[in-house]
């Protein structure tokens, strides 16, 4: 990897999120700029391309596919949940509607605490480290990889998923939660605090890129290299890549988590189907089609794949499975690294195509 | 003269096939061993089980006299000082050759080399194995022989007390090959004891103070290359006529 000194596509794309990030908070003061649907729509994009920088992290540079990322980014996203409920109640003393729904007159034991938002952040983190570190622990001890890892995070998500459709179980049920009213005091609705919203996730995710970046950047990033490429060799090098692995498993479900507490107060809603098997694949087709083992191509694939679906979802809802099929079989095929690849080829060898296409293929 | 390395009436089977049949191998310090014989016959299984990838069912691996690495975890063989080479040159395609090395030398999560201490190391080590002009080079880029050459150096750079070679001269050309001569030659140390598994005879007569050739799982000879030559089992089973 470059130096970050000389690495100018990430210096672009750094200074790009920047910009915008300050283009919002301008916007929050004079009428003239973002508007509040705009502004809420990059904010969920930043999200969600802190979601893909998650699995980037894990599938890119250690060459762990996980296709049960939706797993983190729900318990960021049900925990921050948890907060603005009882939060809005808190101030505007309505009951939410799942208690009403269950005809529940306290808040079940877990959920104690979590209007004092730090404690919330705390829950999130030790729920996602425990259930990615047990998980983490067990697979990679017993060697798994590969196909038959991604596998099981996909079941484990839909497992989830099974378990959140309970109504029983306090966590909304198959309706999920919603009627967030107030954000550490603000009514939620307002385009000021809409903007605000936006803005922390811009800026969240500049963060997450540079974090990520540094993290690539020194010997431990090497190290994660070297496990992708060639586990067994690293290991009779001496090197336990197991604690490795673990470690770098355990940051990417944090990075999954912290983008859910991002999405869900911008979306208004959660529901169990945020865990579901699809939204978990789908972040495996941006990272793809962004570019694996890029961290821009992660932050570029999940902004235009999901920016397409936006639009789309509007213009031509019908269309949309068509046109995300479509651009998973034009990158398999002629873009094996993802849009990446656009910027290598060069003008003067349009034959570049077949020359990209023997480079390393998606294990 | 102290044992290096004792493989300690090993047997490892792979569901009914019995790749390794009650193998007893040792291995002095200072001595290069050639390990030679058909395919199939155990000779990189027999490495597997000393770097421990695979798993014996009977017997023992034996390090320096004392200590059993029979159970032991790959990366603790490694840092206790019993380190290989692969058949296929294993190199990480992401990273470029200085970086090899210095994953080689470093040899463990904890750091071990001060970072000048270190890049010293790595800079011998590259002289050594003839990559200097090529440290910033991606691996990906390399040669075959120059990947073989930059595994061994990676291997190397730990300085390890048993060094495995599996086929360092397999695919290389005869210059190449001559160059190999030269380098394990000078990897040779009093203190060191290097296994070299190979199928080119010619090159196992010019490093090799042993030889022994197996068959089947087993030990066929021990002896000196001439030997090995003039023994009628090994010509049936492997050198022929």
């Amino acid at each position: 990897m470059k130096p970050l000194a000389s690495d100018h596509p990430f210096q672009i794309l750094l200074a790009v999120v920047l910009a915008v990030a300050a283009l919002l908070a301008v916007s929050m003061v004079t009428p003239l700029g973002i508007s509040a649907y705009l502004a809420n729509a990059i904010g969920q994009l930043a999200a969600f391309a802190v979601l893909a920088l998650a699995l980037d992290l894990i599938w890119g540079y250690l060459g762990i596919l996980s296709l049960g990322h939706g797993l983190f980014f729900g318990i960021g996203g049900y925990v921050v949940a948890m907060h603005l409920l009882r939060h809005s109640s808190e101030v505007t003393g309505r009951v939410p509607d799942f208690m009403q729904f269950m005809g529940w007159s306290s808040y079940p034991f877990y959920w104690a605490g979590l209007d004092f938002f730090p404690y919330a952040l705390l829950v999130a983190a030790v729920v996602t480290v425990l259930i990615s570190g047990v998980f983490g622990y067990v697979s990679f001890r017993s060697r798994v990889d590969g196909v038959y890892f991604a596998i099981i995070t996909q079941a484990l998500v839909y497992v989830a998923m099974l378990l959140m459709f309970r109504n029983d179980t306090g966590f909304g049920g198959n309706n999920g939660m919603t009627g967030f009213l107030v954000l550490f005091g603000w009514p939620i609705g307002g385009s000021g605090v809409v903007i605000a919203m936006a803005v922390v996730s811009v800026l969240l995710l500049a963060a997450v890129l540079l974090g990520c970046r540094l993290l690539l950047g020194s010997n431990f990033g090497v190290l994660m290299i070297a496990t992708r490429d060639d586990e067994v060799r690293l290991r009779t090098l001496g090197y336990e890549t197991l604690r490795l692995k673990l470690a770098v498993w355990c940051l990417s479900a944090l990075i999954a988590a912290l983008a859910g507490m991002l999405y869900v107060p911008q979306v208004g809603i959660i529901n169990p189907r945020l865990l579901s098997p699809e939204l978990s694949l789908e972040i495996a087709v941006w990272v793809a089609i962004g570019g694996r083992g890029h961290l821009i191509g992660a932050v570029i694939g999940a902004m235009s794949v999901n920016a397409l679906k936006f639009w789309l979802s509007a213009a031509a809802p019908e269309l949309w499975p068509f046109i995300l099929s479509g651009l998973i079989v034009l990158v398999v095929l002629v873009f094996p690294n993802g849009l990446v690849d656009l910027a290598k080829l060069k003008l003067t060898r349009p034959m570049g195509i077949k020359r990209l296409a023997s480079e390393p293929e998606l294990r | 003269m102290a044992v290096a390395l004792l493989i300690d009436a090993v047997t490892v089977e792979f569901g009914s096939f019995r790749a390794i049949d009650g193998l007893s191998l040792a291995i002095d310090f200072g001595e290069v061993r050639a390990v030679i014989g058909p395919n199939g016959a155990g000779k990189t299984t027999m490495l597997d089980v000393a770097s421990g990838i695979t798993r014996a069912k009977q017997g023992r691996v034996i390090f320096d006299d004392a200590i059993d690495i029979t159970r032991s975890s790959e990366s603790d063989i490694a840092r206790a000082g019993v380190r290989r080479k692969f058949q296929k040159p294993s190199i990480f395609e992401g990273l470029d050759v200085r970086q090899h090395i210095a994953i080689g030398a470093q040899g463990g999560l904890r750091r071990t080399l001060s970072s000048y201490a270190l890049a010293q190391r790595v800079d011998d080590v590259l002289a050594e194995v003839g990559l200097a002009d090529l440290a910033l080079r991606p691996a990906s880029e390399l040669a075959h022989g120059q990947k073989q050459w930059l595994e061994i150096g990676m291997v190397l750079a730990s300085q390890p007390k048993v060094l495995m070679l599996d086929e360092p001269v397999a695919g290389l050309t005869d210059e190449e090959t001559e160059r190999t001569v030269a380098l394990v030659r000078k990897l040779r140390r009093p203190d060191r004891a290097i296994v070299v598994v190979e199928h080119d005879m010619d090159f196992v007569e010019q490093i090799a103070d042993r030889v022994t050739a197996l068959h089947e799982g087993r030990t066929l000879f021990e002896g000196s290359m001439q030997d090995a030559r003039a023994d009628a089992r090994v010509v049936e089973v492997y050198l022929g006529r």
